[in-house]
């Protein structure tokens, strides 16, 4: 049911300050760049005004673009077919879908390189037939293609929560008013699932304006090459700040034009009342084919980077000795990343209640600086709070809390997106009614809002779990000294072309988000919506 | 009482409570002197000498391992709070860059005098510790070695179309290409990079991609650092069908060095690193464990490398290779970025 908002009402004063705290926070790397570019002086317009600089931001809006919109029609297709219709297997189907999330995008891209490049597998498996030569991956091609296989779980991930939290009762109604399966899909379904394909779209652009791994390894000039260039090259921190601000620019552009086009609906039920389960779409004749494209996508997704790996661990001598030392950094990895999800959780609830719950101007502001980070590359945020941590961080520098906070920095958008999305569809009647039975304002939150957002927070929580167990820049500059998380040893071998040794930890962090990822979704099919 | 969901919760809650009191008791230092080391070189490479350091010593080293213009940035951004030591840097461009930004302070006359001249800032800041050659790595069969260039020049030569590759975005091969307009000057630099460009050079992402396109038959020849080819071998544990050759004319050997920050706290601690980096055993452990040229006078290098002396090197002040920003830009202006 779209139905018009509800009465506008002041926000409580706790909540409004948390969320001013945390968007206080986000906007750190913000002011940094203001600070570096402030100090550039005149040497600012000629950077801003290269010919290049429109070029490749050009280059970059139209890959985020491309990207953005193949990721969400796979998105939505694959959580359509994977909870909502007799699709053979659909439980695994759910969790392998969303396992291409788990893979950093240095060894994706790598993989992808090593099975389609020129002399890769795919050409010497052809080569009998007389290919010599594979269309081109490099360049705008390569990069959309390899951005959509590793980012359409985001939008899979909360279009599933979304669909999960859809009464049926709403399409049975439609039904009977003599509308086609097609139709009710349409005129029902997506509509409904416009926060939750608008939450994940959202992520998939401002990630591909970030993303370098992918990029510079595919050979597409995107935005973030000209900034890598300033601080590997020229180590000119200002020319690089001016670029950085122009992408926040950019990204203030997206986000304005995601708030007009989210518009203004609420997507809550009317209606009191449990939700009955949901009815499967027999697939009929299509239910293997199907099955067929599944499997393709998969291969190519997860199969072929799996392959690459375990070619590695069986060309390396010390595997066993290697996954044994890979313990440790896994109790790291794996600590800092549960943190930093528990973390972006808690930084999440009040800038989404405050943005859904009472609209304004300034909530609307809230919620967008809580999204800068995610467009940033990452060394750019961890170079912030480097200037802020050195200055009056004092023995938390460069300290475990430091390096969550730049975590939730960084991903804290995974968080916001999908709560977002879930807080949509709960009716603030809900609360009012708890109110009229006695209950506090905060006793409402506790026993009524808070515990109807768990899906959202659990996928939330996941994607920003599974993010930053392949983080890289700003765990070297930020984490503690000497400490060391599988992704930075993977990195650290694979810089040296010592890829025997990245495939003990490579193999162990796909294993740990992998399990993740079917810990959630096993507990999203256990029942609790 | 609980009930099992409470239960779980607590249960997860311990848990993260211990582990997160694991990272940070990791984090408190230990009696005794320490040295901080902010290091541009991986881990893989530095490791055992700097465990070997601390046997020997027992003064620990505490390392954080990142890019060199990552670790560079970083000191940079830290500025006199910094709490780094020392700065061991993949290429003399960023030590340059640090010493030009008055960030390093002359090490003692006994430890730089070690290392030859070429390899060290003239003033003293920082030093060479182990040296990389630019090379051009090819396939034997497919290159007959009488056919191979006196200098990386005669690449632009029309017999070399579509058979090269080259890393463009590489710190390596950028070095190179600064180096070339300090020695030849900025419009033979431009010319040859054009030249080379119209020649369908090949664009790789890195030097070990460009040895396994080499490898793969992609293509012919490649321009990247000598040790690639031995580092990969050794990993593979196979020999690989490839050679590497080093142009008569001049080779460029740029350094992987260390410099003192001028803030650096534990200054005695830092000295006695670097000298223990610069003693045989380590300047060995460079020469034959990643193959690199050792710098400290009277060590060989290893035994499948033409000796140093017998190299020619172009007569450049490697503190120039900070001069990096001219170089992408001119690389920008003929459209290799």
């Amino acid at each position: 049911m779209l139905a018009r908002g509800g009465l506008r009402r002041k926000a409580p004063r706790l909540l409004s300050v948390s969320a001013m705290l945390v968007a206080g926070l986000c906007l750190l790397p913000v002011i940094y760049l203001l600070v570096r570019c402030w100090e550039m002086g005149s040497d600012f317009w000629p950077v801003l005004f290269r010919s290049r600089t429109a070029i490749i931001l050009w280059n970059s809006v139209s890959l985020a673009a491309a990207v953005t919109v193949s990721s969400a029609l796979l998105g939505v297709a694959i959580a359509w077919l994977t909870v909502r219709t007799d699709l053979p297997g659909r439980s695994f189907w759910s969790v392998v879908t969303c396992l291409p999330l788990v893979l950093p995008s240095y060894v994706g891209a790598f993989a992808f390189i090593a099975a389609f490049g020129p002399h890769g597998m795919l050409q010497q498996l052809l080569a009998p037939w007389g290919v010599t030569r594979l269309p081109s991956i490099y360049g705008f091609g390569g990069a959309w293609w390899v951005l959509t296989i590793f980012s359409y779980p985001y939008i899979l991930l909360s279009v599933r929560a979304g669909l999960r939290g859809l009464d049926p009762s709403v399409e049975e109604a439609a039904r009977c008013l003599g509308r086609s399966g097609p139709q009710v899909f349409r005129e029902i379904i997506l509509p409904h699932l416009r926060p939750s394909i608008a939450a994940g779209a959202l992520l998939v652009a401002l990630y591909t304006l970030s993303d370098f791994g992918a990029v510079s390894l595919l050979r597409y000039d995107a935005f973030t090459r000209a900034i890598f260039i300033q601080y590997t090259g020229a180590l000119d921190r200002g020319a690089a700040a001016v670029l950085a601000l122009l992408l926040v620019g950019l990204t203030l552009m997206i986000l304005y034009g995601e708030y007009k086009m989210r518009g203004r609906a609420r997507y809550y039920r009317p209606s009191a009342g449990t939700m009955r389960r949901q009815p499967l779409v027999s697939l009929g004749a299509w239910r293997w084919p199907l099955v067929g494209v599944l499997s393709v996508l998969t291969f190519i997704s997860l199969g072929i980077p799996i392959s690459v790996i375990v070619y590695w661990l069986v060309q390396d001598p010390d595997r066993w000795l290697h996954l044994w030392q890979s313990v440790d950094m896994t109790l790291n990895s794996v600590t800092a990343s549960g943190f930093a999800a528990a973390a972006a959780l808690l930084a999440g609830i009040p800038v989404v209640l405050f943005a859904v719950r009472y609209p304004s101007r300034c909530a609307r502001w809230v919620e967008r600086s809580a999204y800068i980070g995610h467009a940033l590359p990452g060394i750019v945020v961890a170079l912030s709070l480097v200037f802020f941590g050195i200055r009056w961080g004092g023995i938390f520098y460069q300290s475990f809390p430091m390096l969550i906070m730049a975590y939730v920095v960084l991903f804290l958008p995974l968080s916001i997106g999908n709560l977002r999305a879930v807080l949509l569809n709960v009716s603030p009647r809900l609360e009012e009614a708890a109110r009229t039975l006695g209950q506090t304002p905060r006793g409402a939150l506790w026993t009524v809002t808070l515990p109807l957002l768990k899906p959202g927070a659990m996928t939330g929580m996941s994607l920003v779990f599974l993010t930053s167990m392949k983080e890289l820049p700003a765990t070297l500059i930020l984490g503690p000294t000497d400490f060391q998380t599988l992704a930075t040893r993977i990195w650290s071998a694979t810089e040296e072309a010592l890829f025997a040794r990245a495939a003990s930890p490579a193999l162990i962090l796909l294993l740990v988000s992998g399990l993740s990822v079917w810990l959630i979704l096993h507990h999203e099919n256990s029942g609790h919506t | 009482m609980l009930n099992r969901r409470q239960w779980f919760l607590v249960l997860v809650v311990m848990l993260g409570v211990l582990a997160a009191g694991r990272i940070l008791w990791m984090g408190r230092s230990s009696e005794g002197p320490e040295v901080v080391v902010y290091s541009g070189r991986s881990q893989d490479l530095i490791l055992p000498l700097l465990e070997q350091f601390t046997q020997e010593t027992g003064i620990r080293v505490r390392a954080r391992y990142g890019q060199t213009s990552e670790m560079a940035s970083t000191i940079l951004e830290e500025g006199r709070r910094s709490p780094a030591d020392l700065f061991f840097a993949q290429d003399a461009g960023a030590l340059g860059v640090l010493a030009r930004h008055g960030r390093l302070d002359p090490l003692p006359k006994e430890l730089a005098e070690l290392v030859d001249p070429r390899f060290r800032s003239p003033d003293g800041t920082w030093i060479g510790l182990s040296g990389r050659a630019r090379v051009l790595i090819y396939h034997p069969d497919r290159v007959p070695a009488d056919s191979l260039p006196e200098q990386l020049r005669e690449l632009c030569d029309p017999y070399w179309r579509g058979r090269v590759g080259w890393a463009p975005a590489n710190g390596s091969f950028q070095a190179f290409v600064t180096a070339m307009r300090h020695t030849d000057g900025e419009s033979a630099a431009t010319e040859w990079l054009t030249c080379m460009r119209r020649n369908a050079t090949r664009e790789y992402a890195n030097n070990t991609s460009i040895v396994l396109a080499v490898a793969a038959g992609e293509i012919d020849v490649g321009l990247v650092n000598h040790y690639y080819l031995h580092a990969l071998q050794r990993s593979r544990g196979q020999e690989l069908n490839l050679r590497n050759h080093y142009p008569e004319e001049g080779v460029l050997v740029n350094v992987a060095g260390i410099g003192m920050l001028k803030t650096a706290p534990n200054r005695d601690a830092a000295e006695s690193l670097i000298s223990f980096l610069l003693s045989e055993s380590s300047q060995r452990y460079f020469a034959d464990k990643i193959f690199e040229y050792p710098l400290a006078a009277g060590v060989e290098p290893h035994a499948d490398l033409p000796s140093i002396q017998t190299l020619r090197t172009p007569d450049l002040d490697l503190n120039r290779l900070d001069d990096l920003e001219r170089t992408l830009r001119l690389m920008e202006s003929i459209g290799l970025f």
